[in-house]
């Protein structure tokens, strides 16, 4: 099974339409959830709501997240810590730009590669 | 100090309502500086711990610090529920069920410690740090609950000149100049809210 991918923004429209963009890539050849908003629909982040998405998408190969700004990554890193232990391990969050990654990570994932290479591809998004 | 249920329960009380009578301020202090979020984020989380105050009131100290910060996380969203959700949850695994003055200190030292890692800060960045790093120092020089509400209030004003180096803040760069951090607001809002309960009483 491929890795999954989790998108997660303060927006919902550039939650979708980053997965939207993913989906015209890879088609349904890899697991694929995102959220966008906080609890009350504005704009932000839910810890709640990224678990759901994480648990939407989950591969035994692993989850790899993509995250827009700051609150998202630590509203990320706090799901992942919820998650069971058996599932913490397998929950990454990318460096990376939030579209650029996604679809570049969900693009390496569809070949069957592992999380830590779709990782890796993602990271090397920031460092050029 | 012994710290029962029914001051637990005023505890929460209180701070739900500071927060209640300043969501308007926090909200303007992050529109200068942030994404405006933030009063209605700290409103939102406060008011589902206060939902839950009979049932958080009833458990032991520590049980009822990490329900608070559970609450916190799962019903805030924005950068601020996982900073606050921490510092509850680790303060509740800090503690034992009647913690004394030193236990306390080092407590809230050690969720400091953990804030600071899940924001990747650190005091000096104009953030919530800037009010908990004096108040936990306050804390460790055994000052009343008076002397440790004001020490929080002139740490807040303290981050108006700070450039932030963490949260949205950061973007605007030198423009941060000159608004005080709506976290640090915060956190002296709720330390002011838990000192005047405790002010109040033998402790």
């Amino acid at each position: 099974m491929n890795v999954g991918i989790v998108i997660v923004s303060h927006s919902p429209k550039v939650a979708e339409g980053a997965a939207d963009m993913v989906r015209q890539m890879v088609g349904d050849s890899v697991p694929l959830a995102y959220t966008g908003g906080d609890e009350a629909g504005g704009l932000g982040t839910s810890v709640a709501r990224i678990l759901d998405a994480i648990n939407a998408a989950w591969s035994e190969a692993g989850v790899a997240v993509l995250v827009d700004l700051g609150g998202a990554e630590t509203n990320s890193e706090m799901a992942i810590e919820m998650l069971p232990p058996e599932r913490r391990e397998r929950a990454v969050i990318c460096n990376a730009p939030i579209v650029e990654g996604a679809v570049i990570a969900a693009a390496e994932a569809s070949g069957g590669s592992s999380l830590a290479k779709v990782q890796a591809v993602a990271d090397e998004l920031s460092s050029q | 100090m012994q710290i029962d249920s029914a001051l637990r329960r005023r505890l929460i009380e209180e701070m739900a309502a500071t927060v209640e009578a300043h969501c308007q301020e926090l909200t303007e202090l992050d529109q200068a500086i942030g994404d405006g979020d933030h009063g209605t984020g700290m409103k939102r989380g406060f008011d589902a711990v206060l939902a839950h105050a009979d049932k958080l009131a009833d458990q032991p100290l520590p049980a009822a610090l990490r329900g608070i910060g559970q609450t916190l996380v799962m019903s805030m969203g924005g950068a601020s529920g996982p900073l606050y959700g921490t510092f509850f949850l680790e303060l509740g695994k800090a503690l034992d069920e009647n913690p004394d003055r030193a236990a306390f200190a080092a407590g809230f030292a050690r969720a400091m410690a953990a804030v600071a890692a899940r924001g990747k800060s650190e005091p000096g960045q104009k953030t919530l740090l800037d009010v908990l790093a004096p108040v936990s120092a306050a804390l460790a020089e055994n000052e009343t609950p008076a002397g440790i509400a004001r020490v929080a209030a002139e740490a807040a004003e303290a981050t108006v000149p700070m450039q932030a180096l963490r949260g949205r803040a950061a973007f605007l760069g030198a423009r941060s100049v000159g608004h005080m951090d709506p976290g640090a607001r915060s956190a002296s809002l709720i330390i002011g809210a838990v000192c005047a309960v405790l002010e109040g009483t033998s402790g």
